[in-house]
């Protein structure tokens, strides 16, 4: 067992838990976007900073892939933590304006403005779509692509990915297609860019001249710009 | 060649080769690097090897094929030792007239190298002041050693570190002596050499342990690690071998970029001939110790610099840093130890260990000791390669080495460290260049790229050319790394475009220490550092962009008009050179700028003789 401090109180964890764990365990809140039990941590999204260390030495780590170390003082709610996290939340907000989970993150940390050019980007690369495929559906059909600011997720090759069974898994964990395709009884859609099961980010071009049961569709107000 | 069974046959080699060296033929050399084949050093080899053939030169004088000796803007240069005569930019039709001179123990009085000052002919190399202020520990053994050929290595004292080592039979030993040189990661990030190897000793080694080499220098402006890998890998490998010995790694690989393909050869060579040699491989010297490294060609992400994302680069998956700990000395290349260090710092070894750490620790400041390589370029006079002692000053290697400002401007800024370093104002110059005090003034020591920054350069323009390779090299795993690079470009384009608010300054600082803050890897940590540390030192030009939409410099196209001055002769160049036909005007009276058709490309000040052409 290893023993660290969370906000000050002395906690136990088994050996090679995350800094989450450790927290969510002592019941405080840590948001985060690209995590999700079951599914190995990547520490895309940054949402989960705590700070760690002391003095000139304090640093600020993603908690869900940094490790318990024995006698570690961790801070989940610093004023360095919220304003980091503060500012995560508005470039959040300034690329995926219409996802409910980035709307909700910023209203409890009472985010109420974003003073970059609005983007409609949609997908923060988190990620969770890839891992999701890979670990828990065995397919791994998508993956990364690219770096940078060309990064993208899309199948080897962009060509349609033979081992996609269309489960849907994807599109079920991802923050920002939420909104956008939770339909659950595919016949009664109008469009049927749902009952095709496949995220919108990979198959944007499809559907081109289809009716839409939601109004406004956020897909094909993006595809209007 | 024949392999070497026992660290006396080395011993009895090495001795029969110095004693062939010291036959007193004068020797002409020739670097050959990328940048002296570049300028055209191809040639005066082909003409040098021509002439001794066909004068009968062979057994007079010899010739040798180097790396790169550091003086870039005097490329292709020629060598003539012993005497050390050195003459710079030398003309292909010249070369004969150095061949039969140095044949017969004269100088090429008009070919050497000019002190503009005295107006005098300077003959040696050591007393032109571009390497006279230099401390030439590492670079110098360039010129030295012919990189194909192992037997130049070995005579330059090559190799005899490792048999030293090897002598001594102690790793523990070495260890120490490389513990107490103070010798640290010249990398950048200035972690002590020692301890690192003595992490990597100390883990279990049942699954073998890794050595790597990081040669994938990626920052604008630098190349000091190609000059070394170009000219003289052998240090390289010794180095490596060293390390190995006193850390037990059984493994080494070398990370080297795609993009520097003679490196790449010269590495693929020197390690064949090595291994021939018998000082890779199994039973080294004819000792129980077994070693030996590989090659892996990076394919040119800047982020694989980093040392976790070189890991998954060398194992073969996308390079994408990791979570710190664990530590790649606990878990690195296939989840055993390893332990990264830079090309420059493996080349630091085979010295300290020949000479002794008390030696080295001598040199330099007290905790940051020995030589460092810097590549200084941009607007100084002499760009090249500059090796000082730790702990000298800006002022020292701008306007001593480097001779100042190459134009009738004057020198504003330095930036070092790359993409992740920071710019050092004139101001400031006295401030010594060592890791601890440029990390203090915002910037970091990096691999060693210094850049000099003269008057016509703009800072908000020098802060968005980084951030737009930022933004590209950026790996794009943190959300706040690709974002923010991102981001900061862009309010940086509007500043630079004079559409920026007085409140996008604020924003862009808040948004670069949070990207400081909290990204995972050492890219993304140092992004922001050209941002902040230009925001600190000229603050006044970004407010100057923004208030009165100005480019002080004259560099952001979108704020700058050009007109022609009284000071016009009507010599009619910029006329005919201008792509847009936007000057027009008589022979011999001032001609006139239309700027509705000006686009701005600068030519016509470029070309203009009487500087008539204003930018405002």
């Amino acid at each position: 067992m290893v023993n660290l401090y969370i906000n000050s109180v002395r906690v136990s964890m088994e050996e090679g838990s995350t800094l989450l764990e450790a927290a969510r365990f002592m019941g405080f809140p840590i948001p985060t976007l690209c995590h999700m039990e079951g599914l190995s941590p990547y520490g895309a999204c940054r949402l989960c900073v705590v700070e760690i260390g002391e003095g000139t030495r304090a640093k600020l780590v993603s908690s869900c892939t940094y490790p318990v170390e024995e006698g570690l003082k961790v801070r989940t709610a610093s004023e360095r933590v919220m304003k980091a996290r503060r500012m995560v939340i508005e470039l959040l907000l300034a690329s995926c304006p219409q996802s409910k989970q980035i709307q909700d993150l910023a209203s409890s940390f009472g985010v109420r403005q974003q003073r970059f050019k609005q983007e409609h980007e949609d997908c923060i690369l988190c990620g969770l779509c890839v891992r999701m495929c890979k670990e828990q559906m065995m397919a791994g059909a998508i993956g990364f692509q690219n770096r940078g600011e060309k990064r993208v997720i899309n199948t080897p090759f962009n060509a349609k990915s033979e081992v996609c069974r269309l489960c849907g898994g994807c599109m079920y964990v991802c923050p920002a297609c939420q909104l956008r395709c939770t339909y659950t009884q595919p016949d009664k859609a109008i469009c049927g860019g749902c009952a095709n099961l496949e995220p919108p980010c990979l198959e944007k071009e499809k559907f081109d001249d289809m009716m839409c049961y939601m109004s406004p569709c956020v897909a094909c107000e993006i595809k209007k710009d | 060649m024949k392999k070497l069974k026992s660290i006396q046959e080395f011993k009895a080699l090495q001795g029969k080769l110095i004693a062939l060296q010291n036959s007193g033929i004068p020797t002409v050399v020739i670097p050959a690097g990328t940048c002296g084949q570049a300028s055209g050093a191809n040639d005066l080899i082909r003409i040098a090897k021509r002439e001794m053939l066909k004068k009968n030169l062979l057994k007079k004088i010899n010739l040798r094929i180097t790396g790169c000796q550091g003086f870039c803007e005097m490329e292709p240069s020629v060598l003539v030792e012993p005497k050390g005569t050195f003459y710079p930019k030398v003309n292909a039709k010249d070369m004969a007239r150095i061949i039969h001179a140095a044949a017969e123990g004269k100088v090429v009085e008009d070919l050497l190298s000019l002190d503009k000052e005295t107006g005098r002919r300077v003959e040696k190399q050591d007393e032109i002041p571009f390497f006279k202020k230099q401390m030439r520990l590492i670079i110098s053994r360039n010129e030295k050693v012919d990189p194909i050929r192992i037997f130049t290595y070995i005579e330059n004292d090559g190799y005899s570190a490792l048999a030293k080592a090897l002598e001594k039979g102690d790793s523990a030993w070495v260890l120490n002596e490389v513990k107490s040189s103070g010798l640290r990661g010249r990398g950048g990030a200035g972690f002590p050499t020692g301890l690192k190897w003595e992490f990597l000793s100390k883990q279990p080694s049942d699954k073998g342990k890794y050595l790597a080499c990081n040669a994938d220098e990626g920052d604008p402006g630098a190349y000091m690690d190609r000059s070394v890998l170009e000219g003289n890998p052998h240090s390289i490998i010794e180095g490596m071998i060293i390390g190995a010995y006193a850390t037990g790694a059984k493994d080494g690989v070398v990370y080297a970029r795609n993009e520097y393909p003679l490196a790449v050869k010269h590495l693929i060579i020197a390690l064949q001939q090595a291994r021939e040699m018998g000082f890779l491989g199994e039973n080294i010297l004819g000792t129980s110790f077994s070693f030996d490294i590989m090659i892996v060609k990076g394919a040119g992400a800047f982020v694989c610099g980093e040392e976790t994302a070189l890991i998954k680069s060398i194992e073969g998956k996308t390079g994408e840093p990791r979570q710190r700990p664990p530590f790649p000395v606990q878990k690195g290349i296939n989840n055993r130890p390893t332990a990264i260090n830079n090309v420059e710092t493996w080349v630091n070894i085979p010295y300290i260990i020949n000479k002794g750490a008390a030696a080295f620790a001598k040199i330099g400041t007290n905790k940051n000791t020995g030589t460092k390589i810097f590549s200084l370029v941009g607007k100084a006079k002499n760009t090249g390669l500059v090796e000082v002692p730790m702990g000298a000053s800006f002022r020292d290697i701008v306007y001593q080495i480097g001779g100042g400002s190459a134009s009738k401007s004057k020198v504003k800024a330095v930036q070092t460290g790359g993409p992740s370093g920071g710019c050092i104002p004139e101001k400031m110059f006295d401030l010594t260049v060592d890791y601890d005090s440029l990390a203090k003034a915002g910037s970091i020591m990096g691999s060693g790229g210094m850049i000099v920054m003269d008057e016509n350069t703009c800072m908000v323009d020098v802060a968005k050319y980084y951030m737009n390779f930022l933004k590209d090299e950026s790996c794009g795993k943190c959300f706040t790394c690709r974002k923010g690079t991102q981001r900061m470009h862009e309010i940086l384009d509007e500043v630079s475009k004079g559409k920026a608010t007085p409140e996008k300054i604020d924003l862009l600082e808040e948004l670069a220490l949070a990207v400081k803050d909290t990204t995972m890897c050492g890219l993304g940590q140092t992004a922001p550092n050209p941002v902040l540390s230009t925001l600190k030192y000229f603050r006044d030009e970004y407010l100057e962009h923004i208030n009165n939409k100005r480019c002080p410099a004259g560099v952001c196209k979108e704020l700058i008009t050009y007109s022609i001055n009284d000071k016009c002769t009507g010599c009619g160049l910029c006329r005919q050179s201008c792509p847009k036909e936007a000057i027009t005007g008589a022979k011999k009276k001032q001609h006139k700028l239309d700027t509705s058709k000006c686009i701005k490309c600068g030519v016509c000040r470029t070309i203009c003789k009487f500087e008539a052409v204003e930018v405002k």
